[in-house]
């Protein structure tokens, strides 16, 4: 169980996504999932060893590392891009749901003409309209809440997003106010900005799939609008029409089942 | 064998999971399994190294650690994950079980492998009840073992072959009680999710009895 299977997990979102989605799932695994795997852990795998204070009193240290260190950063990155990453299940979940509806109203025999079989209704590609543009636009917006918010919490936690290389420590059982000093301070310094511009990044491409999500609907509805006041009886006799199709094959498939919807 | 194992082999209760239950396996998989591997375990690595006792006795860390952890509370999380994983592929087997009775029989036996009907049912169920019993069981072992959910980060010892009560502390407490809060957390979520399909699973049953008897009797007075 590793970053790979949440690869797996979301990469099936992908075929359903907008192409600033798509940027975003690359950016996610690229920037940020492997740079955390291949570089970020072997900066902070030494962190508490390297941690040294200047006191023999035993547990000074522990407790100090502790108290400047109450989650260390490479945790919390995994756990951002988890909560991040996320969301896009939602969508998959609602699209699993769709397909299944789907599937159990083409075994009924309700919509034939517009599918072959059942493995045709799987290789479709699922429309961002209806409903699922609601779950999708709801999952953007908590990709940017959790997005925003571990961004906060690591800025409260470390006082910034710069390491300093020595910190004082007065806590009990330390003796007085010792110096503590931090292993790598300039390297996680630059992880640090690194992640959190890669974080930025991310957040600025919800929000333009966000924004291009809302005008599409609205420049949709403005068109179907304009579309009725220059041609209210086209439009009327089109849904007209439509509602005769209907009834044709409906009647059609009553034929052939041979009772009563 | 390592968890892609008991992930691969949960992959395959998908298919003949409820829609809760596939809820269930998602929370399973992504805040449980990947937490645990991706950041839980690197927390307890360097654990007994950095346990340190306020004295130069030799042994006396060894038995205070020894006697405060028991059993690592990664490990435990470990096992946890394991035994509530573990019931789903009572489902898996009973349909292998369905799929062979087929073969032998050389007919369809069944509306198809995966239908949750008859002997299926109830193995789904008590696989649930199995789940969410385990659940309980670790949380409340938890509990026990080490006296809520918090990680202090001072204990005080006073073991053979210590001299007097000294002071032990712990690496990382905050650290570790974040992730053992996060693990109560996922743990009530999914036993939340065990009883919801629980209940929804019954209900359908019940349901599903009562439209039968209603028509049954309404065929006899008809006939």
């Amino acid at each position: 169980m590793d970053w790979g299977t949440l690869h797996t997990f979301i990469g099936g979102v992908n075929k359903h996504s907008t192409s600033i989605g798509k940027v975003w799932i690359t950016v996610i695994f690229i920037f940020r999932v492997m740079i955390l795997v291949v570089a970020a852990q072997e900066v902070w795998g030494d962190e508490q060893d390297d941690f040294v204070c200047n006191t023999l009193q035993p547990g000074c240290k522990n407790v100090c590392y502790d108290h400047f260190f109450p989650v260390s950063h490479i945790r919390l990155w995994a756990l951002q891009l988890i909560f991040v990453s996320t969301p896009a299940l939602l969508v998959a979940m609602h699209v699993a749901y769709y397909r299944h509806e789907t599937a159990r109203k083409f075994r009924r025999g309700e919509k034939r003409n517009e599918f072959k079989d059942v493995e045709d209704i799987k290789k479709q590609k699922v429309r961002i309209e209806g409903s699922l543009w609601w779950t999708y636009t709801s999952s953007i917006f908590f990709r940017i809440i959790f997005e925003a918010s571990f961004m906060y919490v690591f800025y409260f936690l470390y006082n910034g997003y710069h390491l300093p290389w020595v910190l004082k420590c007065g806590i009990e059982p330390c003796p007085n106010l010792v110096d503590c000093f931090i292993s790598r301070p300039t390297e996680k310094t630059v992880f640090t900005i690194f992640m959190i511009s890669a974080s930025v990044i991310c957040m600025l491409l919800n929000v333009a799939e966000l924004c291009y999500l809302l005008l599409k609907v609205c420049f949709r509805r403005s068109k179907r609008a304009q579309m009725q006041r220059n041609h209210p009886n086209h439009a009327l006799k089109e849904s007209k029409q439509n509602e005769m199709n209907e009834l044709i094959s409906d009647s059609g498939q009553n034929a052939i089942t041979g009772f009563p919807s | 064998m390592s968890w892609m194992f008991l992930r691969d082999l949960l992959s395959g209760v998908n298919k003949y999971s409820t829609g809760i239950g596939r809820i269930w396996l998602a929370v399973m998989f992504i805040f449980r399994l990947l937490v645990y591997m991706v950041a839980a375990e690197h927390v307890w690595k360097d654990e007994q190294r950095e346990f340190e006792c306020n004295t130069r006795q030799p042994g006396c860390e060894n038995v205070c650690f020894d006697y405060f952890f028991p059993i690592s509370q990664v490990r435990l999380w470990a096992l946890q994950l394991i035994m509530v994983s573990t019931p789903s592929l009572l489902v898996v087997l009973h349909v292998a079980y369905r799929e062979g009775r087929e073969k032998t029989h050389r007919k369809k036996l069944y509306v198809s492998l995966g239908t949750m009907d008859g002997g299926l049912w109830y193995t789904y169920l008590i696989s649930l009840i199995v789940k969410t019993g385990f659940e309980i069981g670790f949380l409340v072992l938890f509990y026990k073992l080490y006296h809520g959910f918090r990680v202090p980060y001072l204990m005080k010892c006073d073991l053979k072959p210590c001299p007097n009560t000294v002071d032990c502390f712990i690496s990382k407490p905050t650290e570790k009680t974040i992730f053992i809060l996060f693990l109560v957390i996922t743990s009530c979520l999914c036993i939340v999710l065990n009883f919801i399909e629980l209940s929804f699973l019954v209900l359908k049953c019940f349901i599903k009895c009562c439209l039968q008897k209603y028509s049954k009797k309404l065929k006899s007075s008809v006939c």
